[in-house]
């Protein structure tokens, strides 16, 4: 079942494609040697080049261009081996050389595909049109002065890498959750770090609207959403206004918007006398980027696992779905699980981990580049429980003690003397003593009230502290009930 | 001997026998710029007190054993070149008082030879120009005038119109240039002097004020061809930060001077032969072809048949280039600012950059911009792109036939300083000759060969094939030494 | 090809540079002067011909890459020296709205 907007004239379609920037992790910039670090002070990372000076040159970074390979073999997409640089030339506060290098005829990735998945089970495969690497440009501020802008080119310089969809989906769930997909692939590649507050990853989001079985009618580019939730929201704010012009009798132009998150709708951000005409042209100061076959493939042969491979890989070590789902959507996590669960029983391991382990990070509101516990001591603790030196009930009380403390099981086990009780004879005497305390419970479930068993049991581990073995406790209950 | 006098080779010479002093030279040129310069507005900016300053410290490198290939040597740097902590101009307002902090990888490399700098020199503003008139700081004149009409004006030339100027007049023993089109070759011809265009990528663009930049290169201009290849090989040489630099080892040029060109097949092309050219142009070349043949080479004619479409081809490519290349001249980051009391930021770009830039370059850029702007990408620019590719291959098939071309340099003898002024294409006419090898990226080099019937030098222009400088100097040297060309300008130190 | 008025602002406005009303015509003028004479590139066939961009004589080598190291930056000074309008560490221009 498809999603549509309700208009008065009835049901419209969306059709929504998206420009994604992703910030390629590098050290330093794709024409430059400055460094790219977030957060610098005003222009302290800023070369001659960057600035735009007079008779500076670029010359590219390998590593970011080795990062644009591995993106688009993460993304199943063609490699180009023969690719080249444009210019394309626009006058901006923040763009010092007056044109941005980009790929425009010529992107270093062809076409690929990225399959997404919907709440309710359903997948879809969204199709990549093409990757290009290309120069970011500075930062404006607002609100330093009154009656200027002041410009930091901290940021000019940097690599992005544009990562261009078809217009494949169809709503806002799907927008969203193919931006989710793509942060996680660019995350589990390291060639993004997603971070969206940072400004890591932008969409540029084209959203058109339709009745069923038309073609597309005219789109409008929403620029620089910078959260998934925000990429929903404005798709369906866009499509809303778009369908009001459409009824109302109005006809919709393309021109560039800017999504409001205060009151939630998009504005028109560029006049019509600005219209863009961009001049492309070949970058006459850099040559044809020309990639040898073989280096591609070594790239290839060095990729870490992607997460829908992860995901299988979890659900055939014995995990649910669900549980292989979760873990696998950051790739910390997965690396966090996948050391608690090495040489462990996995299922066990998943358990900890999206159980206590989750709740402990909700509750101290920790993320999981900051664990409270160590996936190393969260795996010793596990070996406790599967070597018999403590009981899973036990292993709670420890792993809150771990929180506290932030120290190794074993030596909680220790220091605590919470070790578990195997010692037959110790259980037998403890036995004894319960059933001795409690001859009229005793004399009830020998007249058959079977119930009373648990009864003894819990009597007997209350005795102990807990920390008889529960099998072996079982066992000696029934051997002198007997 | 008069120390303005020696040849770059010869002052080289004097000093490493002792004959001089790295101090006395600067001193001497400094001496004939306070003198002429009011004059000739060869110099933008002459750094008296740090040129005898490095004159100093050259003369102790020297005497503690440690001299550069250049050691001592007083040179013009064309002001196109970013110099650090010294105004660098290109010549227009835009860049009034800009002060680069780093140095251009060619006048680096000089510096690191030893060289001496006298100050910055005067050409056609952002090095568009065939005249040195378009410059922010004023015209240059040529030392040489006419011999029946000494009082008109010339021009030297352009767009290096200001390192040809002080090199002919005794104001430098040999001067840094750069060519997009024609603009060491055409004001080396203008001035009496020698000049060479290397090939593309022989010298790092890295520094150098972009004009076009699929087409400038640096190269030296002096006062012999030897001269020139001894400032080339300093100049030149692989450099990472121009990704369009050569990786390729730098011969020793100056050996090539010395070698004959017996057996060596000499191209002339059909093409070049103009209508309407005047006789003594054709009259020399003819000569400097006879004494090719006097000294062993052969000459062959050859064909390239897309000559005629060179100019055009250049006037859509480089405005292109440039008018992008110029875009960063916005008033922001360096450079002139003009605003009105309320002047929004593109108000502030509109004012500044036509308050910046002169006539012809702002022409440009509006050539530039138009070529490029959508709708006529395909008309003009790409078409040019590929009748440059035919211009280029028209020389890759003569180099089957011949080891250089033999061509004029130039269409004429220098101007005066108001003829030609009204129509761009007349002017633009100009680099007819030198704008072939610009468009194919291939070396050329222009020898003073003759003077016309008023006493005017007149020069040959040898093409090479790619990095094959070698063959240039050992064919223009040839030229030189038959030419034995000893007549000197008016106007020198 | 001939340039009207209305093109030649429309290029000086790409290209930010102010026309005034009266440098419109001369502009014009020139401009078409040497579109003019740019015209004759029409009669060369360029059937089939690879365009060539960049200015190596030779085909051009593949780019060279350089590695992902820090080597520039830290310079904020020198990079605002020359600025006309230098506001603390940042550069200054009247007021962008968007
Ligand atoms: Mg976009
Ligand atoms: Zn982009």
């Amino acid at each position: 079942m498809s999603y549509t907007i309700d208009g008065t004239t009835g049901p419209w379609e969306l059709v929504i494609g998206l420009e994604v920037h992703a910030q390629v992790i590098s050290q330093s910039k794709l024409f430059s040697g400055a460094a790219t670090a977030f957060g610098a002070e005003p222009n302290s990372q800023v070369s001659f080049v960057d600035a735009g000076f007079p008779g500076m040159l670029p010359v590219i970074n390998r590593e970011c261009v080795a990062q644009a390979v591995r993106t688009g073999l993460g993304l199943n997409a063609e490699i180009n081996l023969w690719s080249r640089f444009d210019r394309k030339n626009y006058f901006y506060a923040d763009l010092p050389q007056g044109y941005q290098i980009s790929q425009y005829a010529h992107p270093i990735v062809g076409q690929g595909a990225v399959e997404i998945e919907l709440a309710d089970g359903t997948k879809k495969t969204i199709g990549i049109t093409r990757l290009h690497l290309e120069q970011d440009a500075g930062k404006s501020l607002h609100d330093q002065h009154p009656q200027k802008s002041f410009i930091d080119l901290n940021r000019s310089g940097v690599a992005l890498m544009e990562i261009v969809s078809e217009p494949d989906m169809r709503s806002p769930e799907e927008a969203g959750a193919y931006l989710s997909k793509l942060r996680q692939i660019l995350r589990y590649l390291g060639t993004c770090d997603g971070n969206m507050d940072e400004g890591s990853m932008r969409a540029d989001v084209n959203v058109s609207v339709r009745k069923a079985g038309e073609g597309y009618r005219t789109r409008c580019e929403v620029k620089n959403v910078n959260s998934v939730k925000f990429v929903m929201q404005a798709v369906e704010a866009e499509a809303r206004r778009q369908i009001e012009v459409w009824e109302s009798g109005g006809t919709v132009e393309q021109e560039t918007r800017l999504f409001d998150t205060q009151r939630g709708i998009t504005r028109s951000m560029r006049s019509k006398e600005d219209a863009h005409d961009y001049r492309y042209f070949p970058e006459p100061d850099l040559p044809p980027l020309v990639l040898e076959q073989s280096w591609v493939d070594q790239l290839k042969a060095s990729l870490p696992e992607l997460p829908d491979a992860r995901r299988a890989r979890y659900v055939a070590m014995g995990l649910t779905p669900y549980d292989a789902h979760v873990l696998t959507l950051e790739k910390e996590t997965a690396a966090f699980f996948e050391t608690v669960a090495k040489g462990r029983d996995a299922k066990q391991a998943a358990n900890w981990v999206t159980g206590d382990f989750f709740a402990a990070l909700n509750r101290l509101k920790r993320d999981i580049t900051d664990p409270p516990v160590t996936a190393e001591n969260l795996g010793a603790l596990l070996d406790l429980i599967a070597d018999s030196t403590i009981s899973g009930k036990i292993a709670k009380d420890v792993f809150e003690i771990m929180i506290e403390t932030g120290k190794a099981p074993g030596a909680i086990v220790e220091e605590r003397g919470l070790k578990q009780v195997t010692d037959t004879g110790a259980i037998e005497a403890a036995v004894a003593d319960v059933l001795a305390k409690n001859a009229d419970k005793v004399a009830e479930y020998r007249s058959g009230k079977d119930k009373l068993f648990g009864f003894f049991v819990g009597q007997t581990m209350k005795a102990m502290g807990g920390k008889g073995n529960p099998a072996l406790v079982n066992e000696v209950v029934r051997k002198l009930l007997g | 001997m008069r120390p303005t006098d020696y040849t770059l080779k010869g002052a080289l010479e004097a000093l490493a026998a002792g004959e001089t002093t790295s101090v006395a030279l600067t001193e001497a040129f400094l001496d004939g710029i306070a003198r002429l310069n009011p004059r000739l507005n060869a110099y933008i900016t002459v750094t008296a007190e740090k040129a005898l300053e490095a004159a100093r410290a050259s003369d102790a490198r020297r005497a503690a054993g440690q001299a550069g290939p250049l050691e001592g040597a007083p040179l013009a740097i064309k002001d196109l070149f970013c110099t650090a902590g010294v105004q660098t101009t290109a010549g227009s307002r835009i860049l009034g008082g800009f002060v680069p902090p780093y140095e251009s990888t060619v006048t680096a490399n000089l510096l690191r030879d030893g060289a001496v700098f006298l100050g910055k020199v005067n050409l056609d503003e952002f090095a568009m120009g065939s005249s040195n008139t378009t410059s922010a700081s004023g015209p240059v004149e040529n030392p040489w005038s006419r011999a029946n009409d000494p009082d008109t004006r010339l021009v030297p030339g352009g767009s290096s119109g200001g390192s040809a100027a002080a090199v002919a007049a005794r104001l430098a023993l040999g001067a840094t240039a750069t060519d997009t089109g024609g603009s060491i070759r055409q004001p080396a011809a203008f001035c009496g002097i020698a000049g060479i265009k290397p090939t593309y990528g022989r010298c790092s663009r890295f520094g150098i004020v972009a004009f076009a930049s699929s087409l400038d290169q640096a190269g030296p201009v002096a006062r012999t061809v030897e001269d020139c290849a001894i400032l080339l090989k300093s100049m030149s040489g692989f450099d990472p930060r121009d990704a369009t630099s050569a990786d390729l080892p730098v011969p020793d040029f100056a050996a090539a001077c010395a070698r004959p060109v017996k057996g060596l097949r000499i191209g002339v092309p059909r093409e070049y032969r103009l209508d309407g050219m005047a006789p003594e142009i054709e009259a020399l070349w003819q000569q400097g072809l006879q004494w090719l043949r006097d000294q062993g080479a052969e000459t062959v004619e050859i064909s390239l048949p897309h000559t005629k479409y060179a100019l055009p081809t250049y006037y859509i490519v480089a405005p292109a280039e440039a008018s992008s290349n110029l875009a960063r001249y916005d008033g922001v980051r360096f450079g002139l600012r003009e605003a009105a009391k309320d002047s929004d930021l593109r108000d502030l770009y509109e004012r500044s950059r036509a308050k910046g830039f002169g006539a012809e370059v702002r022409r440009r850029i509006m050539i530039g911009t138009y070529v490029l702007s959508a709708g006529y990408y395909d008309a003009y620019y790409l078409k040019a792109q590929k009748v440059r590719a035919l211009i280029r291959r028209d020389f890759e098939q003569a180099w089957g036939k011949v080891d250089a071309i033999v061509t004029p340099a130039t269409p004429s003898a220098a101007f005066g300083m108001d003829e030609r002024q009204d129509d761009p294409v007349t002017m633009y006419l100009n680099d007819v000759f030198t704008v072939t090898a610009n468009l194919a990226g291939l070396p050329g080099l222009a020898v003073p060969a003759g003077l016309d019937a008023q006493g005017l030098p007149l020069g040959l222009q040898v093409i090479g094939k790619p990095f094959d400088e070698e063959a240039c100097f050992t064919v223009g040297a040839a030229i030189e030494r038959a030419a034995n060309f000893t007549a000197l300008p008016g106007i020198r130190a | 090809m001939s340039l009207d008025a209305a093109t030649v602002k429309r290029i000086a406005s790409l290209a930010r540079i102010r026309l005034e009303e009266e440098e419109v015509g001369r502009m014009q003028a020139e401009i078409n002067g040497i579109l003019g004479w740019i015209e004759q590139l029409r009669e060369v066939d360029t059937d089939g011909v690879e365009p060539m961009a960049g200015g190596a004589p030779a085909g051009q080598p593949a780019m060279r890459m350089r590695e992902d190291a820090v080597t520039d930056g830290g310079i904020a000074d020198a990079v605002l020296a020359n600025a006309p309008d230098r506001q603390g560490d940042y550069f200054g221009v009247p007021k962008v709205v968007e």
